[in-house]
């Protein structure tokens, strides 16, 4: 039988007995009741009760049993499985009715099973980011075992071309070998990151600034959702942008200066990167300086200062862990993006300093190591995972440094809604 | 030191002066950063438009023998190359499914080659000059013109311009994002519930919660490399799917639900909690009865923006193998399929020029799609939102 029917089947099963379940304790609930005694719950927490006994055991003795063919690869005929599951299910539901006694607490049972189920939901988030840890690391480790992790941090050619033939065991026939130096990805990776900060930073700030000390409410009101907009646009339409429309643009501008750019230069995927992040600084800084307290700026303005000298030596100075934390934040939200970068930034890791030169950045080189026609085993594979541990090293570390630096400034203002 | 008045005045006008600059400045931060969007917006509809008109040719198809063994001969040989390779191919099977066609000739609109549409739309085009004549006197006659692009929303990818269509791409979405809720809905609203209404304060509570912090920060692209390794290379999920695509997305969007749903249940007033404690509502019996159905728009609402940022996301669908190449729609939740951004990434990826427009007219569609549902989402926000 295909797997798929025999799924159905087990579930169908199972939903037969839950049901059988459910009315034989509820109808004996209902007797035991009629009779007069006081009993512990109501007949439906009964019946839940015994569906829950029919269905929980077997449900999970099948889980655990799928579980070890699919890992293990234990040899359990899978007709087996299924009819332990069942007669397991068989006897939950005997011992389920014989629990429909008036002393018997089925709510709180009920309740106990709820618990328990959702703190499991409650753990799938830690088992993702173990899950996420455990497989770039393990992918990254074997990795480092085909190539040195010396020449990976301070390598300066990103060549994985060649690894290809070692993959197929024709290692000796290429003319040069591979090499994994990682620093010109990462050289590009933080120049496009150095150039959207700049854009970013000032004008999600400023934007800021202006509708929490200066705009008229009927202007915050309004600019607010507008500047969100921003945010919930698809990157892979921000990368579009930067390719067809930014990127020949700055070849245009360049060339009015004399100066020679190229096609898929690093300015365009940071320019038009540092506008997609600029509704995240400034909704993050908004709520940062909309929280410094009032008293603060009252007091400053009765020793007589301008509103703007206010803002310079008070009301900014006051937000700056909470800036300096959205400020982070938005550069590990940079290191991180691909789309825009796949899009617009070049293939050529190119160790350079001139934005208008071609550079790739670490989150191109993983696509580009995962969409070849390459084996899974091969280095130029393998090679995806090492960045992306140094990746999340980094982009958590970010994270982990703007969640204290905000915690400092929640803590000196005792606010609750950051 | 004493300053005189006139000193004084000065001083305060230049300070005054500054304090004006700021605020401009602060506003033009403001005002271009909505400049970018009008810009960016105009920027697609202008790129975009084309793509839902296309040109078609008025022929005279004649289905008879000849056009049975070579398609081709189905029309005047001076429109041949005017018309797409498209409509050719299917005539064979057509006549076989329908025998009533069998010798007739039939005046009908075709679908005209991409490089017709393109010329027809004013742009660089590779006619042959023989062909251009032919076509502007088919212009003349009004036998060739812009038309509705219907192609574009009921086919799937096509190599052929003039063919490719977003419709299985929608499909693909559809499915993805099916599966993507199915998953972490259920997950996150149980994973929240528990955080505010059950979880005691210990550590492990603390754990989960910096977790799922972190988890809202991770880039995109590594949970696609998460998806590769664990559902692909562990348990064999198939490669391209909407299920290995969903499931990958399903734990991204997870944190974004379990913030939003935490934020509605912290809501709701502890009085309305009390009063159901009260009565003799046990826990659950609180939180399925009192507390859940009264913040359960605040969870629609977090829910639907998830949603809208899951169906945006290429990064980890790439890594998981969904930008393969899809001319008909997939059926079932394990077959290869494609979704609406990364069928963008395909055709932006194209070489031939005709695509530029296909691109542009695919986000538009997507744009429409997420505006919706942002849309959606701040309606039922401002419809059912309480102050208590």
């Amino acid at each position: 039988m295909p797997t798929n029917n025999v799924f159905l089947l087990f579930c169908a099963v199972l939903l037969v007995l839950g049901g059988v379940a459910f009315t034989l304790s509820r109808a004996k609930a209902a007797r035991v009741r009629a009779t007069g005694m006081t009993m512990h719950a109501q007949p439906d927490q009964y019946a839940w009760f015994a569906v829950l006994a029919t269905a929980g055991p077997a449900l999970l003795v099948s889980a655990l049993g799928a579980f070890a063919l699919l890992l293990m690869g234990a040899e359990i005929p899978t007709i087996y499985l299924l009819t332990a599951s069942l007669i397991i299910a068989v006897i939950g539901l005997v011992m389920g009715l014989n629990q429909v006694r008036p002393d018997f607490h089925a709510r709180r049972a009920i309740e106990g099973v709820i618990r328990k189920l959702l703190a499991a939901a409650a753990m799938i988030s830690i088992l993702t980011t173990l899950g996420i840890l455990l497989s770039i690391i393990t992918e990254a480790l074997r990795f480092f075992q085909m190539h040195s992790f010396w020449d990976f941090v301070t390598g300066t050619t990103w060549n994985p071309g060649a690894s290809f033939l070692d993959a197929a065991g024709r290692g000796d026939e290429g003319g040069s070998a591979a090499q994994f130096g990682s620093i010109p990805l990462f050289a590009g990776t933080f120049m496009i990151t150095l150039i959207a900060m700049l854009v970013a930073i000032p004008f999600g700030l400023g934007a800021a600034i202006y509708m929490v000390e200066f705009a008229p409410l009927r202007i915050r009101k309004a600019a607010k959702p507008v500047i969100e907009v921003l945010a919930g646009i698809p990157t892979v339409v921000y990368g579009v942008f930067a390719a067809l429309t930014v990127a020949p643009l700055v070849v245009d501008i360049a060339g009015l200066f004399g100066l020679d750019a190229s096609y898929s230069n690093a300015l365009a995927p940071g320019l038009v990167m540092g506008i997609m992040i600029i509704p995240f600084i400034s909704s993050l800084s908004d709520d940062v300086i909309n929280s410094v307290p009032n008293s603060l700026r009252e007091g400053a303005l009765a020793l007589g200062i301008t509103k703007a000298e206010m803002v310079r030596n008070v009301v900014v100075p006051a937000a700056a862990p909470g800036i300096i934390s959205a400020s982070l934040l938005a550069v590990s939200r940079a290191l991180g993006e691909t789309m825009i970068v796949v899009m617009a930034a070049g293939m050529r890791p190119n160790l350079t300093a001139n934005p208008l030169e071609d550079m790739t950045t670490v989150t191109v080189s993983i696509v580009a190591a995962l969409t070849g026609d390459q084996e899974f085993e091969s280095a130029q594979t393998l090679s995806a995972f090492a960045l992306g541990l140094v990746l999340f090293i980094v982009t958590l570390t970010l994270n982990v440094v703007s969640v204290f630096m905000i915690r400092r400034f929640r803590e000196k203002y005792r606010v609750n809604n950051l | 030191m004493s300053q005189s008045f006139e000193e004084i005045s000065a001083q305060l006008k230049k300070r005054h002066r500054r304090s004006a600059r700021m605020k401009w400045m602060t506003m033009g931060a403001l005002i271009l950063s909505a400049a970018f969007l009008v810009v960016f917006i105009s920027d697609m509809v202008v790129r975009g438009w084309p793509a839902f008109q296309q040109a078609q040719i008025q022929v005279e198809v004649s289905y008879d023998e000849q056009s049975q063994e070579l398609p081709l001969a189905a029309v005047d040989e001076d429109v041949r190359p005017l018309i797409s390779r498209g409509f050719f191919r299917p005539l064979p099977r057509q006549m076989e499914d329908n025998p009533a066609l069998m010798g007739t000739t039939q005046t009908q609109w075709v679908i005209a080659d991409s490089r017709v549409d393109q010329f027809l739309k004013g742009n660089e085009d590779r006619l042959r000059p023989a062909d251009k004549e032919t076509l502007e006197a088919l212009v003349e006659e009004g036998r060739a013109a812009l038309k509705f692009n219907t192609t574009f929303f009921t086919t799937g990818d096509s190599k052929m311009p003039e063919l490719a269509g977003i419709a299985s791409a929608a499909i693909g979405t559809v499915m993805t994002m099916l599966v993507t809720m199915a998953v972490c809905f259920p997950i996150g609203v149980m994973t929240a519930v528990y955080l505010e209404e059950f979880a005691p304060d210990n550590r492990l509570t603390q754990l989960i919660e910096i977790n799922i912090n972190n988890l809202a920060a991770v880039p995109s692209i590594l949970f696609g490399l998460l998806g590769l390794a664990i559902y692909i290379s562990f348990f064999g999920v198939p490669r391209s799917s909407p299920l290995v695509g969903g499931l990958t997305l399903a734990l991204m969007t997870l944190p974004v639900i379990i913030i939003s749903t935490r934020a509605a249940l912290r809501s709701v007033p502890d009085s309305i909690r009390h009063a159901a404690f009260g009565v003799g509502c046990s826990r659950w019996q609180v939180v399925r009865d009192h507390v859940l159905p009264v913040s359960l728009p605040g969870i629609l609402t977090g829910s639907i923006i998830g949603l809208a940022q899951a169906m945006g996301e290429t990064a980890p669908l790439i890594i998981v193998g969904m930008v393969a190449f899809i001319p008909d729609a997939s059926v079932s939740i394990t077959d290869a399929s494609t979704v609406m951004p990364a069928q963008i990434f395909t055709w932006a990826s194209e070489p031939n020029s005709a695509f530029a427009e296909k691109t542009a007219g695919g986000i538009l569609v997507l744009l429409a799609v997420l505006i919706f549902l942002n849309a959606l989402a701040v309606w039922l926000r401002n419809k059912f939102e309480r102050r208590w």
